[in-house]
């Protein structure tokens, strides 16, 4: 039954850019690719509860790494996997760190921001990697750059994106790791008391995360052709990201990606809706309120309640 | 403004993300009193103050109430939401462009020997610190002080002895948020803004306080001090843009080392 519906619901998208229009497709492609990002961070924000607001970061090193190793003539389809690579270096060191030294809740949200601004800082403070005006990629349009003319190429992308991150998190979810990782979750102590290494498990949901979002990284840089550090290491981005989590349910294999087909849309169409009559920020504001709305009174997310809802 | 900040994670172990933002409605607030009213910001800072003190009741109140016995994590993500509601409602009100609030005191500077002393600053500084004494005053001296502290050190003990928990926590978020509002009125002289100053404000209260150490008034106050020093250090010897970097390395150091902060008492 879930494996038709789940078959069916492919299907459905595999065909949709046949009939979309332009601008239809290019919301595809951002709800796919926050999806992902959720996804990602889903792994240690959810499933094992370690509210990280740094996850921006990893983006950035993913993005400016493959961008810059384009420019010494590196292909992005390589570079991306270095840029992740790094990307979970990053996160071991923040891991280590927090999780060593056993910073938890508004501890670790604050070492997890401290480090995603030491990297903006200091990417708008180095000129080799562009300062404050950050890089721009030059258009190709060459694939073997990870460039396309047809949108619909970077909607395949984006959408193989969120079908790896959620077929990670499902490996992962059946597995021994998993299972550690909720337990952690529920009662820390008494995983340590039953001998879990917990170290161990956090630092690896942490890596793996990392790695995953440092790929979506590549995906930005070459989909919007240019990188500021203000907005890949920001901490605006990492809200946009945890949020979604947060509202379709986090720890849940479908949550992100339901609040991703919730929140992009609605953000992209009060975005345009409301800055035509000079309106900036709107979409914020229904962010927040259903951010505070989840919060309040559904706490688990929106997808554990339309599961109840409907009996399956 | 840490004040504030210390005040309301001491006592209630509510972590406040929309206190940046707080703050600029407290510069928006004496910004729309000074241009249409006329009252200079360091009068109006007593209006900001009380109307940032009804905020803060009502944000106690209607949200944070209902879920003080869930995990830190939930707290933190709710007051998340509150900030990006109150930082956009600001943009719509108010537009992107930076704002600054004009006082005839901000233009004029007193020579002392061969320094010149910016008046504003100095009034600034002064106000601060006999805020800072009067909480302290209230916090240590009075009955409803001493009932805020109660039920920071052992909410359960504080209802054992006849406290009415869930309003001293009102108060106290009201207090925290109405420092934050005379604060903010406060600088609004000094600090051009723009409503998305508030994340980074918050973000600097946040150093702060973790590194004078959660739940002191002392320590918020050195904490003050530390950050901003550092930070003028680094932009005089390094570049001006770097400055930032210098409070964020100690924030880590600090957060790693000595998690409780310089002055603060208890671990996490």
């Amino acid at each position: 039954m879930t494996w038709t519906l789940g078959l069916a619901a492919l299907a459905v998208l595999l065909a949709l850019p046949a009939v979309l229009s332009g601008y239809a497709v290019t919301i595809f492609v951002l709800i796919f690719f926050y999806a992902f990002l959720a996804q990602a961070w889903n792994i240690v924000g959810g499933y094992a509860g370690q509210l990280s607001v740094g996850h921006a970061a990893f983006v950035g090193v993913g993005g400016y790494t493959a961008a810059l190793l384009l420019d010494r003539g590196v292909t992005p389809w390589l570079g991306m996997f270095v840029g992740a690579a790094l990307a979970a270096v990053l996160g071991g060191v923040i891991g280590y760190l927090g999780f060593r030294f056993g910073l938890r809740g508004f501890y670790l949200v604050l070492l997890t921001v401290a480090f995603a601004e030491v990297c903006r800082i200091l990417a708008s403070n180095i000129d080799a990697v562009g300062g404050a005006v950050g890089l721009y990629i030059t258009f190709t349009g060459n694939p073997r750059q990870f460039q396309f003319q047809d949108q619909r190429a970077y909607y395949y992308l984006a959408l193989a994106l969120m079908l790896l991150g959620t077929g990670v998190v499902a490996l992962i979810e059946r597995r021994r790791f998993g299972i550690y990782l909720t337990a952690i979750r529920e009662d820390e102590a008494a995983c340590e008391a039953l001998g879990v290494p917990t170290l161990k498990y956090k630092m690896l949901a942490m890596v793996v995360s990392a790695f995953l979002t440092g790929l979506g990284g590549t995906f930005y840089a070459f989909y919007l052709f240019s990188l500021q550090p203000s907005t890949v290491f920001g901490i605006p981005l990492s809200v946009e990201i945890i949020i979604r989590a947060i509202i379709g349910g986090a720890g849940t294999l479908l949550g992100p990606i339901l609040g991703s087909f919730i929140l992009t849309p609605l953000g992209e169409v009060s975005r345009a809706y409301f800055s035509q009559s000079g309106l900036h920020g709107a979409h914020l504001i229904v962010y927040g309120v259903l951010l505070i709305t989840v919060v309040l009174f559904l706490p688990q997310g929106a997808y554990p309640y339309l599961r109840r809802l409907f009996g399956r | 403004m840490a004040v504030g900040l210390t005040l309301i994670f001491g006592v209630m172990r509510v972590v406040n993300f929309a206190h940046g933002d707080m703050m600029v409605w407290g510069m928006y607030l004496a910004f729309v009193l000074s241009t249409r009213v006329g009252v200079d910001p360091y009068v109006s800072f007593v209006v900001c103050a009380a109307a940032l003190f009804a905020l803060g009741v009502a944000v106690q109140r209607g949200l944070v109430d209902r879920i003080l016995a869930a995990p830190h994590e939930m707290q933190i993500l709710l007051m998340l939401g509150v900030a990006l509601v109150l930082e956009n409602t600001a943009l719509l009100a108010f537009g992107p462009e930076p704002a600054r609030v004009r006082s005839p005191l901000a233009r004029l500077t007193w020579e002392v020997g061969p320094l010149y002393v910016d008046v504003a600053r100095l009034v600034t500084f002064g106000l601060a610190i006999v805020l800072t004494l009067a909480l302290s005053l209230f916090l240590f001296h009075t009955e409803h002080g001493r009932l805020i502290r109660a039920a920071a050190d052992n909410p359960y003990g504080a209802m054992v002895i006849g406290a009415d928990v869930r309003r001293v926590y009102a108060t106290a978020f009201g207090i925290g948020a109405a420092c934050v509002g005379a604060a903010g009125a406060l600088v609004s002289p000094i600090l051009p803004f723009q409503p998305p100053t508030g994340l980074s404000l918050s973000v600097t209260s946040f150093n702060i306080v973790i590194i004078g150490g959660m739940g002191s008034l002392l320590g918020a106050f050195v904490g003050g001090l530390l950050v901003s020093v550092a930070e003028s250090l680094g932009a005089v010897f390094l570049r001006p843009s770097l400055k930032e970097l210098f409070s964020f390395s100690l924030l880590i150091l600090i957060l790693l080392l000595r998690p409780a902060g310089l002055f603060g008492k208890r671990a996490p």
